[in-house]
């Protein structure tokens, strides 16, 4: 759907993306991570065509990104707004028809939008009159009304309460079930797990990571395993097993494990003729991930 | 292309449909006119009235009234002495006391070197010359007098002029129109002047609103930030030309009525034609018994379909020019109250214009008044002030052609500040980052 290769850009001195290489596979939900001033926010305006990289080439559908994509790329950017004199069903209006959508459709799709979003009483209040909640939700719509093919949403949560993140999170499932590409930029990692289908994670202008969320988070697999039985049944584990921790809570044994894959078979052995509450490895956090590679750069 | 016009048609449409666009329409012409002429007409009205209370004892002055806003009251000097009216004068509240003496011999220099003008505090200026003329006449009739020069002769040799000037440029004696001329050309430059600042604060404060209500940041994913500019530009542009049309209707509207109501067409018809023989004679007695079809007449000699053409052109493109500047001032700041360190070197200028026209105005040839009509960000004010005294067609075209070209220019430079402008937050920028920007390459 979308490929980078080898995008260079600088102001100045300032090296904001790093000759990156990237692809967003159709139809999924792909999360481009990274610390404030990673170079996301660059990535993305190259992506919306706002600023030219200065090397490196973008394909959209495989074909050379160019001005006639504009208009089947929703942008939706972490600091936003809308004309605060405006009237909510004139400014959706005037958003779609610069996004080259028909008059009468545009007028169509206005009306089904606000209906879903309970906003149909607010279509001739100036946005200025709007709580914050429901102006986002407007730029939401907004960012939607000319059918991307891709959308970009940089930040999307940040200032929604709960239920609000809740529709918009809803939201986005539906789209990507039906075939709209979605990038989905944050430095938050707890709605990435929930939600992205594959991530790239970049720092200083430099991409650490990039792959399936499963992918990553077998290779960041830490081989620690949770292990809970009861005291008096754990007798001696089978040799190469680390304990890393341990702890007695009403009688049973909470213990912290590190094992080798080839040690797993003879520890499962051991353990098939004891009473045993739990053995779970335990999954890597995005998070930590995250931690651990920014701090290796 | 399409959407350049979307974005004139909203910047147009929202700004129209406003209370303030009305209200200003309406009250505009009263407010330029005041700005225009309130000083002049200020220092024109009549003050308080100030009574001198004057004891004369050579009876020089001839109990002479005063003028406008000074009045003499003259005490009779069988009745009074200085001490007694110089009391009076206070216990009246009387403005000054004039005291002239009585003078030895007759001898007018003593006068001249005893009278006493006295007030508690200052004395205005323009009071104090009334005086001094008057009393400077008076001696000098009595020097004459005294020289043996008959007063009746002196009443008969008194002469006014009233000097009749022809300008010869034309090939033809028409009436020498420089006051309607300087006022033509003053009243053109100056609209310039105002439409450049209110329109152009009006983009400025327009990409300032954008940038601080963050639409900016969803807007350039739809549209390029040279059509958001530009269309910004032209749009609030259009509001300026709508709102002058309609003055120029309203002011060509008041002049007709003017016209029909007190000018006789009869008088005019034949002053029209040039030459119309028989009549002449009796048309001009008639002419200078109206003043309004002397101004009329003086209105033919100027061609005004050649200023009306070039005020349009450097109203539109002196607009555009400053508008650009403005738009990228605009772009540059986060907060209006940011942008006076950038407004200076964009308005300087405009009001350096405005002071060279005064020059313009009295002396529309000279090298002042050239130069500065060629250089691109003063060329709209200056020429308009030159160009109802006549200006040669090719100093005309070079200076719009120099306009143009600096207008491709500048847009362009504009332009590049604005690119970056829009996108940049926080931290107030100094020029050097505005030139750094504008090497950006994209």
């Amino acid at each position: 759907m979308l490929r980078a290769e080898g995008l260079h850009k600088s102001y100045g001195d300032h090296i904001a993306l790093h000759h990156l290489d990237l692809a967003v596979e159709r139809g999924s939900i792909f999360g481009l991570l990274g610390p404030n001033g990673a170079g996301k926010t660059s990535f993305i305006r190259i992506i919306n065509q706002i600023t030219a990289p200065d090397s490196g080439q973008l394909f959209f559908n495989e074909e050379k990104l160019s001005a006639s994509h504009i208009k089947k790329i929703g942008y939706l950017p972490e600091e936003r707004g809308l004309y605060p004199k405006m009237k909510v069903g004139e400014q959706l209006l005037y958003l779609a028809r610069l996004k080259e959508v028909e008059k009468s459709q545009a007028k169509e799709r206005i009306l089904q939008w606000l209906k879903d979003f309970q906003l149909m009483d607010w279509k001739d209040k100036n946005v200025e009159e709007l709580s914050k909640g429901m102006a986002q939700k407007v730029q939401f719509i907004a960012t939607l009304l000319h059918q991307p093919e891709l959308l970009i949403l940089d930040e999307p949560f940040t200032g929604f309460d709960p239920r609000n993140t809740e529709i918009i999170k809803k939201e986005i499932q539906r789209l990507r079930e039906n075939g709209t590409t979605i990038i989905f930029s944050t430095h938050r990692m707890e709605s990435v797990e929930e939600i992205c289908d594959s991530i790239a994670l970049i720092n200083k202008g430099h991409k650490i990571l990039e792959g399936s969320l499963i992918d990553i988070k077998q290779q960041f697999r830490s081989g620690h395993y949770d292990l809970v039985i009861e005291e008096s049944e754990l007798g001696t584990l089978p040799q190469g097993i680390k304990v890393l921790n341990q702890e007695s809570i009403q009688g049973k044994l909470h213990l912290k494990l590190k094992l080798e894959p080839e040690d797993k078979k003879g520890l499962l052995q051991y353990l098939s003729t004891k009473n045993l509450h739990l053995f779970r490895e335990e999954e890597p956090k995005l998070h930590d991930i995250f931690i651990q590679s920014t701090a290796e750069e | 292309m399409k959407k350049i016009g979307l974005i004139i048609q909203r910047e147009f449409s929202t700004r129209v449909r406003k209370k303030s666009f009305i209200i200003l329409t309406v009250l505009g012409p009263i407010l330029l006119a005041a700005i225009m002429f309130l000083p002049a007409y200020l220092a024109s009205l009549p003050t308080d009235e100030r009574i001198i209370t004057v004891l004369d004892e050579s009876i020089l002055l001839d109990f002479e009234k005063g003028k406008d806003e000074v009045r003499l009251r003259y005490l009779p000097p069988d009745k009074f002495d200085f001490e007694s009216a110089q009391a009076f004068s206070e216990a009246q509240g009387d403005y000054a006391f004039m005291h002239i003496p009585l003078s030895e011999g007759g001898d007018p220099d003593f006068v001249a070197r005893n009278t006493r003008l006295m007030r508690a505090g200052d004395i205005s200026i323009s009071v104090e010359s009334y005086l001094e003329n008057t009393l400077e006449k008076y001696l000098q009739k009595e020097k004459l007098k005294a020289a043996g020069v008959d007063p009746e002769i002196i009443a008969r040799t008194k002469t006014k002029v009233n000097l009749r000037v022809i300008n010869t440029d034309e090939g033809l004696e028409t009436e020498n129109a420089a006051i309607i001329k300087m006022a033509i050309g003053y009243v053109a430059a100056f609209a310039i002047y105002i439409f450049i600042f209110l329109y152009g604060a009006q983009v400025m404060r327009g990409v300032i609103e954008e940038k601080t209500s963050r639409v900016i940041e969803i807007m350039v994913s739809s549209v390029r930030p040279f059509e958001m500019m530009s269309g910004k530009i032209i749009g609030i542009g259009l509001v300026a030309l709508l709102q002058f049309t309609i003055w120029i209707s309203l002011g060509i509207l008041f002049y007709i009525i003017t016209v029909q109501l007190f000018i006789d067409p009869q008088l005019t018809a034949p002053s029209l034609s040039a030459g119309a023989g028989a009549n002449n004679a009796v048309v001009d007695g008639l002419m200078a018994d109206n003043a309004l079809l002397g101004i009329y007449s003086s209105l033919q000699s100027i061609d005004f379909f050649g200023i009306i053409a070039s005020f349009i052109f450097y109203f539109i493109f002196g607009y555009l020019l400053y508008a650009a500047l403005f738009a990228a001032v605009g772009s540059a700041v986060d907060k209006e109250s940011d942008s006076q360190q950038f407004m200076l070197p964009v308005s300087a200028p405009l009001i350096l214009s405005l002071i060279v026209i005064i020059r313009a105005l009295d002396n529309p040839d000279g090298d002042i008044a050239f130069w500065f009509s060629m250089v691109p960000l003063t060329s709209p004010l200056v020429m308009m002030a030159r160009l109802p005294f006549g200006v040669a067609p090719w100093e005309l075209i070079l200076s719009m052609v120099i306009l143009l070209i600096s207008f491709v220019l500048l847009t362009w430079f504009a332009a590049k500040i604005y690119r970056i402008g829009i996108l940049m937050y926080g931290k107030k920028p100094t020029f050097t980052e505005l030139l750094r920007w504008a090497r950006y390459k994209n």
